[in-house]
């Protein structure tokens, strides 16, 4: 691997970078016309315009992005988080390009990527799963037996759901026909299948994954995070280590997420999702993801290592250099993730130019941003400008530089998140872990108010 | 004849779905307020709406072209 061509944009692409030169590798960035004057592309050795500003034409277009690399010469692509990162399809027609795949195989990604398969997979490594369905249900007597072991609240999930359709919560058995019967209707519908599956609804969940580093023989965990903090199933604050979370319960999540990754020769960097039920003191398998995560900051700082550098290596064909015993956890980290968004505004987007930024500059904080001052935010993508990673002795420690680093954080020019981090991290309910991942939902006076003018 | 401007920038869908059919096709009556097509900023889709009513004489944007605060999205031949 010689030459690397990130097909990516914003924070990540710069964060691939850093490590992609610390290598010694040359690296190209792929991007859009909007993206011909970001950070990203001023810091690469060479960018490649790979279509116009909306990502279905340009960080969605397969051929376009293999025709960069072939003119750019590169000889491996890394494909970031997001846009084509786990479409199977785009990594082996990297592969077949005779390129360099920074990622596990595209059959590693489809398994993954099929609900119903990547559960089985989970169930037969070990991984713990809720209690439902054995696979997809097609008929109701058979729905009733499900339901009747389940218990309730329950969920029922059209095969084929997906943007919230298709799925109902049922909390009493008198509700379950009706609600059955709508699930289907609206799958019938909406996706041409009425297949379904029941799932044991979990009340006031926390969300905590276990990051994975597999060389293709063995595989190793780099420890949990937790992303209870969540708006909209979009993640908005992640730790590491997970806090007050059981010790059993701790290591048969991090075990079976080894166990799962080395079923499947799993490859590169990855992450394998819980939710945990702090009633029952259980967790279930939610899915795997196979590639680099947005919180993979929070995980770095903990243990000092170099998640991307280590993609690279494995990528190289190298064989995993570190040992389970060699991964060591050192204190505390949260990460913010800053979106050009206005809080005060149902979160409406707010592209623009940026005209004033200050992040703070201490050993505790790092920032991976994708802006500085004078960049303009682009509205055909992502909303995400910035993450702050902060570092302490212990948990009480890290929230503490978290505070301090928000207050000494600003942004010009565009409405971003600032104020709800700022807010986030003041309440009793996050020092105590008792948020869960509907909180920011359910309890609207965390947002901040709008300005008096 | 009136504008219909987007007050956003970002990408302009003329349909509400990618197989299902235009909001409004050249030549339709539209009546006050009703939605001419969506507006995607940073994956959040917002309604542009004809603030007249009228026939619908053009459409200056194509399906899935990028626009920015203030393009004419569309002309309305007021009624």
């Amino acid at each position: 691997m010689k030459r690397l061509l990130i097909a990516n944009r914003g924070e990540i692409a710069r964060r691939i970078l850093r490590s992609a030169k610390v290598r010694g590798l040359e690296t190209v960035l792929a991007c859009s016309e909007a993206d011909e004057d970001s950070v990203a592309a001023r810091e690469a050795d060479s960018f490649v315009v790979i279509g116009p500003a909306q990502a279905q034409k340009s960080y969605l277009n397969i051929e376009a992005i293999l025709e960069s690399a072939r003119d750019s010469e590169a000889d491996a692509v890394h494909p970031g988080y997001g846009f084509l990162s786990e479409n199977p399809d785009f990594a082996q027609a990297v592969i077949d390009a005779g390129l360099t795949w920074v990622g596990p195989l595209p059959e590693t990604i489809r398994l993954m990527g099929d609900k119903a398969a990547a559960r089985r997979a989970a169930e037969e490594a070990g991984v713990p799963i809720l209690p439902g369905s054995d696979g997809l249900v097609d008929d109701k007597s058979q729905a009733h037996d499900v339901a009747e072991q389940v218990g309730f609240p329950l969920m029922i999930k059209a095969a084929a759901g997906g943007g919230g359709r298709g799925i109902r919560v049922v909390r009493e058995a008198s509700d379950f026909d009706g609600a059955l019967d709508q699930v289907r209707t609206e799958a019938q519908a909406s996706f041409g299948d009425s297949r379904f599956y029941i799932e044991r609804f979990v009340e006031r969940a926390r969300h905590v994954e276990v990051q994975i580093l597999g060389d293709g023989n063995t595989a190793i965990h780099l420890g949990d995070r937790d992303c209870s903090m969540q708006r909209r199933s979009q993640k908005v604050l992640e730790e590491a280590p997970a806090p007050k979370l059981p010790d059993d319960i701790r290591e048969q999540m991090r075990s079976s997420s080894v166990a799962l990754a080395e079923s499947c020769g799993y490859t590169g960097a990855g992450t394998v999702e819980f939710l945990y039920d702090p009633q029952r003191r259980e967790a279930a398998f939610i899915e795997m993801n196979t590639r680099l995560q947005v919180e993979h900051p929070v995980t770095e700082v903990i243990t000092g290592i170099d998640l991307v550098a280590e993609q690279l290596r494995i990528a190289d064909g190298e064989a995993l250099e570190l040992d389970q015993g060699d991964v060591e956890f050192r204190g505390h980290a949260f990460e913010c993730r800053l979106n050009a968004e206005d809080p005060t505004q149902n979160f409406f987007p707010s592209p623009g130019r940026i005209t004033g930024l200050t992040w703070p500059d201490r050993p505790s904080v790092r920032v991976d941003s994708a802006v500085e001052s004078g960049s303009d935010v682009a509205p055909y993508y992502d909303s995400m400008i910035a993450k702050l990673i902060v570092h302490g002795s212990d948990r009480a420690d890290a929230l503490d530089e978290l505070r301090q680093a928000l207050d000494e954080t600003t942004v010009d020019g565009v409405a971003t998140t600032l104020d709800l981090h700022r807010s986030l991290a003041a309440r009793p309910e996050l020092v105590e872990v008792t948020h869960h991942t509907h909180f920011i939902e359910e309890t609207p006076d965390v947002l901040p108010k709008p300005e008096q003018s | 004849m009136a504008e219909v401007i987007s007050p956003l920038p970002g990408t302009f869908y003329a349909a509400p779905a990618p197989d299902e059919d235009p909001y409004v096709n050249e030549g339709d009556d539209v009546e006050a307020g009703q939605v001419i097509g969506l507006v995607e900023v940073m994956k959040q889709f917002s309604e542009i709406k004809s603030q007249v009513a009228g026939t619908v004489s053009s459409i200056e944007v194509a399906n899935g072209d990028a626009v920015t605060p203030g393009t004419v999205v569309a002309v309305i031949e007021e009624k």
